[in-house]
């Protein structure tokens, strides 16, 4: 990954499975920091208004494979990247990434798509100032997703696998794949981990922590110092 | 089989081993004459008794529209647009050259990653990224590279279109922003790129500056030894 120029704002992600409620905490951890004025940018995962045309038509019609599942993934980072992300960056802003370049090496990697393959594809991406992951249970990150409505969709639950003809069963199996996934990714990489079982508005309190110690907030709030 | 098939490894759960066909690239520049050479090469294979895939650069249904869309406004990074590309090449790859090296057809490519590769290098993006990028293709048999000088690319592209192509004249990347001073440079670029993987990629050279009828009775010679060696020995 591609960290060699220093740049004035700090980038943030949060990973986990679905249904970590991370989503949740980075939607507060935002309001909080636009709350104290700071200059704060939110993105998330699969997003890009220009690629969203291709994923849905390659979602709706299965034609993806895990390559191009991949590619098309990437292809929508790279634009919300190069067009928001590093122009924040460069121009001082928090960015804050609900999902950044590990759920594709998670993701992709329980279909088959080789990690240095991977690697390489998001060798462009800077590592995050701070990565929050998210961690709870397996069952209890079923439990969450699938006692409510699991409206799940095709490729979310891993249906493209061949796993099981039970969409639910499908997903079960697959979102294991995907923990291991994460485990093991985390093992290595630098993060912090946040125990997702907790209330939410203690986790809120780690995560606003965290972030206080990994920056200067100072530093962000507009008209604050340069 | 023992022989490589792909340039890093294949993509995920395809089996090397069942590809019985064999890939064919045609290669060159605009107006090099690919597309002439290419209609009187299928039927001919045909004849032979092969039967024949013809596959291009053309947009699938993937991502077409939406490639197409982004075009329009040229708001795309050089890297974003090389990853719509690459995410275009592998869907081709996957449902239709593979398929077809399976049923072990005669693949013929007009083009394949060389040109998404030079044109993505001429816009700035790192050759090595590149190449991992493209790094689950399947090794062709045979890349002929169609090499025509670039006054007879001229003449044929202006005669035939009377205009230059926005794209094919790199005005994107604001060589210039005289059309045909820009469709210079951006010409000169990309041969420069396709020289560089000439070696690297074992491109058999073909000189295009002769009439259609030599290239043509050039490629059969060449591709009719291909075949042979392929299918019958």
């Amino acid at each position: 990954m591609n960290n060699n120029e220093a740049l004035p704002g700090k980038l943030i992600a949060v990973e986990g499975l679905d249904g970590s409620g991370k989503s949740t905490q980075i939607h507060l951890a935002h309001q909080w920091l636009k709350g104290m004025g700071c200059k704060v940018f939110f993105t998330e995962w699969n997003s890009s208004e220009l690629v969203k045309e291709a994923t849905k038509i390659g979602k709706k019609k299965q034609l993806l494979t895990p390559t191009t599942f991949s590619l098309i993934h990437a292809t929508d980072f790279a634009d919300r990247y190069d067009r928001q992300m590093l122009p924040m960056l460069k121009g001082g802003y928090i960015v804050l990434c609900d999902r950044y370049i590990f759920t594709s090496f998670a993701r992709d990697g329980v279909r088959g798509c080789r990690p240095d393959w991977l690697r390489s594809l998001y060798g462009f991406a800077r590592i995050p100032d701070l990565t929050l992951y998210f961690r709870l249970p397996l069952k209890t990150s079923l439990e969450r997703i699938l006692n409510g409505r699991p409206n799940l969709k095709y490729f979310e639950a891993g249906m493209d696998m061949g796993y099981s003809l039970d969409i639910n069963e499908s997903f079960r199996i697959f979102q294991g794949k995907v923990m291991e996934q994460y485990e093991n990714m985390f093992k290595s990489f630098p993060c912090v981990t946040i125990d997702a079982t907790k209330p939410i508005h203690d986790q809120q309190s780690l995560v606003r922590k965290t972030i206080t110690e990994t920056l200067d907030i100072a530093q962000f709030q507009k008209g604050g110092p340069k | 089989m023992s022989k490589k098939r792909f340039y890093h490894l294949p993509p995920p759960a395809v089996d090397p081993s069942k590809l019985s066909g064999v890939l064919i690239v045609i290669e060159g520049m605009d107006s090099s004459g690919r597309s002439t050479q290419i209609d009187k090469i299928a039927p001919w294979i045909e004849e032979k008794g092969y039967a024949v895939s013809r596959v291009g650069l053309k947009r699938s249904q993937l991502v077409g529209d939406a490639l197409d869309a982004a075009k329009q406004g040229n708001v795309l990074s050089a890297q974003t647009m090389a990853l719509f590309y690459a995410t275009d090449f592998y869907d081709q790859l996957e449902n239709r050259i593979l398929p077809a090296l399976r049923a072990g057809y005669v693949v013929l490519a007009d083009r394949y990653i060389f040109t998404l590769m030079a044109r993505d290098i001429v816009r700035g993006v790192e050759y090595e990224w590149v190449k991992s990028l493209y790094s689950m293709a399947v090794i062709p048999e045979a890349v002929y590279y169609l090499n025509v000088s670039w006054r007879t690319r001229v003449d044929r592209t202006l005669s035939a279109h009377h205009t230059l192509d926005y794209w094919e004249s790199g005005m994107d990347i604001g060589l210039s922003r005289d059309w045909f001073d820009s469709f210079a440079i951006y010409q000169r670029l990309m041969s420069t790129q396709f020289r560089r993987m000439q070696k690297e990629y074992g491109f058999e050279i073909i000189n295009a500056n002769r009439n259609a009828e030599e290239v043509d009775r050039d490629l059969k010679s060449r591709i009719g030894s291909l075949l042979e060696r392929r299918y019958h020995l």
